[in-house]
């Protein structure tokens, strides 16, 4: 079960384990759901507990913050562990000012 | 450069099977005693391969992933993760970052990420016959008093 909290204007999803293409398929959704909910101003995505990461979740934050976009929220990436940055960083993410 | 160690490893094209196979092939890497990181990198480009695999050669239909993982005398890894789905129509086109043909939350990266984190990385790919992307990796051998990262 993903852990999610909500204050009045923020929505924080704390991510754990191993995000690969069949973790983020299961929680794409989840967090969707809440966040087309909840219409938070602003989702924030918590890394601090993921051990491992593809690809697929740099695709979990573009497709979020396509979705806050449309929204009319914004998107922020937090507590990135030194392990899965290369990846955010090859991703060229940083210049959408999310991290 | 000789073989001396390697492993064969097949499996249903499930994305569950993910965690699988950069877990088996990082456990038998195990045996070089790579750094955290280089474990890291290897099973993020298998990770990346797997998934190709899944999304993209066999798509919504069931197929086998084969994987070959070999360990060389000079202490290099070569993995080959190798599948019978639709192949690549443009290797060269599906090797450019951010290009994709997986929808919104694919990024685009895989072959960026392989790139990347391996020495070397080679895709052969047949239309209607399948694909085989060799990962190359070599392991930096240290001394016995080395401190392990």
């Amino acid at each position: 079960m993903l852990k999610m909290q909500s204050d009045e204007k923020n929505l924080t999803v704390f991510l754990t384990g191993e995000l690969d293409h069949h973790k983020c398929s299961e929680i794409r959704k989840q967090i969707d759901a809440r966040a087309e909910q909840e219409r938070p101003a602003l989702l924030k995505l918590d890394f601090e507990d993921v051990r491992f990461m593809d690809s697929s979740g740099v695709g979990l934050v573009m497709g979020r913050y396509r979705q806050m976009s449309l929204l009319g929220g914004r998107l922020q990436v937090v507590n990135v562990p030194e392990n899965i940055s290369r990846v955010f960083r090859l991703s060229g993410l940083e210049r959408l000012g999310v991290m | 450069m000789n073989i001396q160690n390697e492993m064969k490893l097949s499996f249903e094209s499930r994305s569950i099977n993910e965690g699988f196979a950069r877990s088996a092939v990082a456990a038998f890497v195990m045996s070089l005693d790579p750094t955290v990181s280089e474990l890291s990198d290897i099973k993020t480009a298998v990770s990346e391969a797997v998934t190709n695999v899944i999304v993209h050669a066999y798509g919504d239909a069931s197929g086998t992933v084969y994987i070959h993982a070999q360990i060389t005398d000079t202490g290099r890894v070569i993995i080959r993760i190798r599948d019978k789905g639709c192949g690549i129509e443009n290797v060269p086109r599906a090797m450019e970052p951010l290009f994709t043909t997986g929808g919104e939350d694919r990024a685009g990266l895989g072959f960026a990420v392989m790139q990347s984190f391996m020495d070397k990385v080679s895709v052969r790919s047949k239309e209607g016959k399948g694909t085989t992307v060799t990962l190359e990796k070599a392991i930096i051998r240290r001394g016995r008093n080395d401190s392990r990262r």
